[in-house]
C-alpha cells in the first residue's frame, strides 16, 4: 500500500525553465495568417504567413498550386519568414485544406474583408 | 413560412454578433421543444379518439414546420367540430370498452402504457412545471437530468429577476458604414467618426486596424472622411468592422459594448465600464505586404 501524502515531492525546487517549451508565450506568431490584398482591377492576390516550421512550404505551395488552379510563388520576408503567395482569392480554399490536413482551425486566422 | 425563415436567418446573423439575441433565440428555441411534446400529446389524442383523422395527424407530424401544424388541427377542430364530438362519444364508449377488456387479460399491456403515460408526463411537466417543489424527479426515484435542472435554473432565474427577460431586447446599434467612390481606385468611407463616436474608439485605432486587415493604405481628408486606397463593398467593410467590434469593443466578460480602450506602457487595455473587468487587447500588426504595382515606384522611396 502506497501512501499519497508522503512522496517527497519539494515545492521549491527549480523547475527549469517553465517557458522553455513554448517559446513565444503571449506573440502572436503562432497564428497562421491568411490575408488577402487587392491588385489592380479585380484582382487579387493571397498570403499565408506563419506556417509552422515542420512543414515545407515549397512542398506546400506545389500543392496549393495544383489543387486551387492557381500560380504562386514563396516570398522570403526578413521578419516573416517565409511567406506563401497566390494569385487570385483562396482564402477559404487555403484555410478548408490546413484544416483537412489536420491543422487546428483555432491556430487559423483569416483576415481581409 | 417565409417569416420564421427570414426570422431563423436573422436570428443565425446576430448569433455571431450580438450575445443577446444569441441567447433570445435560445429561448425561442426552447419554447419550440416545449410545444411539441404537448403539440403530440393533443394529436395522439385525436388520433386515438377520432380514427378518421389519424392519417392526417400522421401527415402533420412530418412537416417540420410547427405553425402550420397548429393551424391544420384547429381548421381541423374548427370545420368538423360537431362530429368530432360525435365521434369522442361514441370512442369514449369504445375505449370503455377497451378498458375494460385489457383490464380483463393483458397485464403487459398495461404496465407499458402507464410508462408511456409517466414518460409523457414527465416530458411536458417538467418545462411547464416553473414552480420548485413541483419537479418531476421528486416522486421517482430517478435522478434529475440535464435539461431539467437547466430548466429549473433558468426558471428560478427569471422568476428572481424578471429584468433579464426585458433587458434581451436590448441591441447595439451601429449605423452602416456609407462610402463612396472617388475616382476608379480609391473609396471614401464618409461616416467614421460617426460610427468612432459611437464605438467610444479614436479614430486612428480604427483606421490602422482597417489598413492591416484589408491590406491597403489610405489617408484621411479635410472632412474627416477616410479615403482607402481600392475598391471596397459596403459589405466587405461591414465585415472587417464586424470584426473589428468583436475584438476590441465587445467585453469578453459580459458582451458588453460600454468598454474603453487606454494605453498604458504601450499596450492597449480594454475597461468594460458596466462590469468592470479589465483586460489587454492584442496590438494591431500588420502583416507581410506583397509587393503590389510597380517596383520602380518602391524603389525611390
Amino acid at each position: 500500500m502506497s501512501v499519497q501524502n508522503l512522496q517527497t515531492f519539494d515545492p521549491f525546487a527549480d523547475e527549469g525553465d517553465v517557458l522553455g517549451s513554448t517559446k513565444d508565450v503571449g506573440s502572436q506568431q503562432n497564428y497562421i495568417h491568411i490575408r488577402i490584398q487587392q491588385r489592380n482591377g479585380r484582382k487579387t492576390l493571397t498570403t499565408l504567413q506563419g506556417l509552422p516550421k515542420e512543414y515545407d512550404a515549397k512542398k506546400l505551395l506545389k500543392a496549393f498550386k495544383k489543387e486551387f488552379a492557381c500560380n504562386g510563388t514563396l516570398v522570403e520576408d526578413e521578419e516573416m519568414g517565409q511567406v506563401i503567395q497566390l494569385q487570385g482569392d483562396q482564402r477559404l480554399k487555403i484555410s478548408n485544406f490546413l484544416t483537412e490536413e489536420g491543422i487546428p482551425k483555432t491556430t487559423i486566422k483569416v483576415h481581409g474583408f | 413560412m417565409h417569416e420564421q425563415l427570414k426570422q431563423s436567418d436573422g436570428a443565425g446573423d446576430e448569433g455571431e454578433e450580438d450575445p443577446n439575441a444569441m441567447f433570445g433565440d435560445l429561448k425561442k428555441k426552447k419554447k419550440k421543444k416545449r410545444e411539441i411534446p404537448l403539440d403530440l400529446d393533443g394529436e395522439e389524442g385525436s388520433g386515438t379518439s377520432t380514427p378518421t383523422t389519424a392519417p392526417a395527424a400522421t401527415e402533420d407530424l412530418d412537416f417540420s414546420d410547427l405553425k402550420k401544424k397548429k393551424k391544420s388541427s384547429k381548421k381541423k377542430a374548427a370545420f368538423d367540430l360537431d362530429a368530432f364530438e360525435k365521434e369522442l362519444q361514441a370512442e369514449n364508449r369504445n375505449e370503455d370498452g377497451d378498458e375494460e377488456e385489457a383490464g380483463g387479460g393483458q397485464f403487459l399491456l398495461n404496465v407499458d402504457e402507464s410508462e408511456l403515460g409517466e414518460n409523457v408526463f414527465a416530458h411536458s411537466e417538467a418545462p411547464s412545471g416553473l414552480d420548485a417543489g413541483n419537479e418531476a424527479w421528486l416522486k421517482s426515484d430517478r435522478d434529475y437530468t440535464y435539461p431539467e435542472l437547466l430548466q429549473r435554473f433558468y426558471a428560478s432565474l427569471h422568476a428572481s429577476n424578471p429584468a433579464l427577460l426585458t433587458s434581451t431586447g436590448k441591441r447595439y446599434v451601429i449605423v452602416p458604414p456609407s462610402l463612396a467612390r472617388e475616382g476608379n481606385k480609391k473609396t471614401i468611407f464618409t461616416n467614421i467618426t460617426d460610427i468612432c463616436r459611437r464605438m467610444h474608439r479614436q479614430p486612428e485605432h480604427v483606421i490602422q486596424f482597417l489598413f492591416s486587415e484589408m491590406g491597403t493604405t489610405g489617408s484621411v481628408d479635410g472632412q474627416g472622411r477616410l479615403v482607402i486606397k481600392g475598391r471596397f463593398q459596403q459589405k466587405q467593410l461591414e465585415n472587417v468592422l464586424r470584426r473589428y467590434i468583436v475584438e476590441y469593443v465587445t467585453c469578453k466578460t459580459c458582451k458588453s459594448f460600454d468598454t474603453l480602450l487606454t494605453k498604458e506602457n504601450r499596450i492597449f487595455f480594454m475597461t468594460c465600464e458596466s462590469c468592470g473587468s479589465r483586460r489587454s487587447v492584442n496590438a494591431i500588426k500588420t502583416g507581410f505586404q506583397a509587393q503590389v504595382g510597380k517596383r520602380s515606384k518602391t524603389k525611390t522611396t
